[in-house]
């Protein structure tokens, strides 16, 4: 059924903290190699070690340089996956029901033993969350680790999405976005996390965290130790410094 | 955005298919088109021929041909599931339409009334085609108002001219009916520059500040891609040979699809020794044309994803 459910008991997210990131493209790989053998598997590469490889990924990290106004240039890297939409584009679009949004978590799926591989979805999504499995003929997109959070089979701190597990700058967090008082929401409420296109009016559950505020005026390093003089005048230290340099 | 031959193919084929069964629909509710047998059977090769041809070719793209059925399911929500179920539909009355002409040779009463029903599921399959494209955000330029107008416009043109050379063949020409082809050019060129116009002046409501959301911070410009080679988003949605040579590719189009054959079909009317092959000329031109135009309103195209890549 690809109409949207009205709502969701709890709206499952990632948020993602542009302060920290570093552009490591570890939760990419590690996204890879989790999804690789989970619910979409396989993640078909083309040409993989040739000289234009090309594949299935949920998780692709630009680096982007934004410059204030008074000429202060930052680079900033930015993780760019599926923000499982309230008003998901992707889903309504779907002509077979391959694609829905589930109620009890607000996850978006596909179902790929329904997916006619129309591509339409992949169309209608501003984020570009979805990519074509042109091997298979079907679409694939991130599932939130479906096959990882829920698992009992894991210790319960691995029962987060890979890319989340595996953040070494700690700059993915995971919950549930519906509930004001998740440390997630509350992540959000405290740094101004924000929508990506809120133009598109897709309603993202997944947010970003902005970069903190630079500090632009430099500590003085001078002004907090003083360092004894390296050419004393007189006294015993004065006699001996003279006695040495001669 | 890419521009697919199949559904280039099928946008054009089947709306100048429809455009031609609800013609014919029409036309003889009127009681204007002859009752010939060979005439009719003619037009429902040709028509039923080009929605056929362009319904089985839109499935080529398809990842999994053999589960297209499958797409008649989401008529709720989805436009796509909607021209599919209206096209199916619309063969009921259509075929018994077609059988009440060819076999029995009979175009009034009952048979009539299918003509007049298969002209309205033509209309409306049109019209849904249209929605599909008309209602992705993610790509602007698509969601003007004018994009369903146009469709629909110039399936009743392509459809009218290959009637025009139809009625011509057979010795019996309406000039009525070049009218009506002469007016839906018109009317499909101003529509078509108006459109062109609108999209050119309409700055991008998507930009990498909105995208980042890193614009309150200063101007965001790409620094480094997220991968050496191209992905599926590029190559499906990242076409930019199109927007390169826009001008060039419009003027064709407009020359192609509107001027030449405006000229031809008036020909046709003040010189009737010339009908038969002016007709078939403008059809051709327009045919050149009409693909030219749908190659570009997928080519020109700017899908917001691209804003990652490109800025
Ligand atoms: S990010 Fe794209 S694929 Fe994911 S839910 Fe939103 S529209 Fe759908
Ligand atoms: S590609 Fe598959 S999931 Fe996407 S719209 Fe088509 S059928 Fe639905
Ligand atoms: S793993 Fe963490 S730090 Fe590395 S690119 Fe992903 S979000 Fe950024």
């Amino acid at each position: 059924m690809t109409s949207l459910p009205e709502s969701t008991e709890s709206k499952l997210g990632l948020v993602i903290d542009l302060d920290i990131c570093v552009g490591c493209h570890a939760c990419a790989v590690n996204c890879k190699e989790w999804n690789t053998s989970g619910y979409h598997a396989p993640l078909t590469d083309v040409d993989p070690y040739g000289a234009d490889p090309s594949g299935v990924w949920f998780n692709r990290i630009h680096t982007y340089e934004v410059e204030s106004a008074s000429g202060d240039s930052q680079t900033v890297y930015f993780p760019r996956s599926c923000l499982h939409c309230e008003d998901a584009p992707c889903v309504t679009v779907c002509p077979t029901g391959a694609s829905y949004k589930r109620t009890e978590d607000g996850i978006v799926l596909v179902d790929e033993d329904w997916c006619i591989g129309c591509k339409l979805c992949s169309w209608s999504c501003p984020y570009g969350a979805r990519e074509y499995d042109a091997q298979e003929g079907v679409m694939k997109k991130c599932t939130l680790c479906i096959d990882k959070i829920y698992n009992e089979n894991l210790p319960e701190e691995s029962r987060q999405p890979a890319c989340v597990s595996t953040c070494p700058a700690n700059a993915r967090h995971f919950g549930d976005l519906g509930d004001p008082s998740s440390e997630v929401s509350q992540m959000v409420k405290a740094r101004g996390g924000y929508d990506l296109m809120p133009e598109q009016a897709t309603k993202p559950v997944n947010k970003y965290l902005p970069p903190r505020a630079r500090q632009t005026e430099l500590a003085n390093i001078s002004n907090n130790a003083k360092l004894e003089d390296a050419s004393p005048e007189g006294g015993f230290l004065g006699w001996l410094d003279k006695v040495l340099s001669d | 955005m890419h521009p697919a031959y199949s559904v280039i193919f099928f946008t054009t084929a089947s709306g100048a298919g429809y455009g031609l069964l609800a013609l014919m629909g029409v036309l003889n509710a009127g009681g204007y088109l002859p009752v010939d047998r060979w005439f009719g059977l003619t037009g429902f090769i040709l028509s039923l021929g080009l929605i056929t041809l362009g319904l089985l070719s839109s499935t080529f793209h398809l990842g999994h041909p053999e589960r297209s059925w499958r797409a008649l399911m989401q008529w709720r929500s989805s436009w796509l599931s909607r021209e599919g179920v209206i096209a199916v539909l619309t063969y009921v009355p259509a075929g018994l339409f077609a059988l009440g002409w060819v076999i029995l040779e009979q175009t009034t009463g009952i048979w009539m009334i299918m003509g007049v029903f298969a002209a309205i599921g033509a209309a409306i399959t049109v019209y849904c085609t249209s929605m599909i494209y008309a209602s992705l955000k993610a790509i602007p330029a698509w969601t003007h108002e004018l994009v369903s107008p146009i469709y629909l416009v110039l399936g009743l043109a392509t459809g009218g001219l290959i009637l025009d050379v139809l009625l011509k063949v057979y010795g019996k020409p309406i000039s009525g009916l070049s009218v009506l082809c002469l007016m839906a050019l018109i009317v499909g060129l101003v529509l078509k520059l108006k459109y062109w116009k609108t999209i050119d002046k309409t700055p991008p409501a998507t930009g990498l500040a909105s995208a980042t959301g890193l614009g309150g911070i200063g101007k965001v410009r790409v620094l480094d891609k997220p991968h050496t080679s191209e992905n599926y988003l590029q190559q499906e949605m990242g076409y930019r040979v199109a927007r390169k040579h826009a001008e060039k590719l419009r003027r064709i189009a407009a020359v192609a699809l509107f001027i030449v054959p405006i000229i031809l079909v008036s020909l046709t009317l003040v010189a009737p020794a010339l009908a038969i092959i002016a007709s078939v000329l403008a059809f051709l031109t327009a045919a050149l044309g009409v693909v030219t135009e749908r190659w570009l309103f997928f080519a020109e195209a700017k899908h917001v994803v691209m804003t990652y890549y490109e800025g």
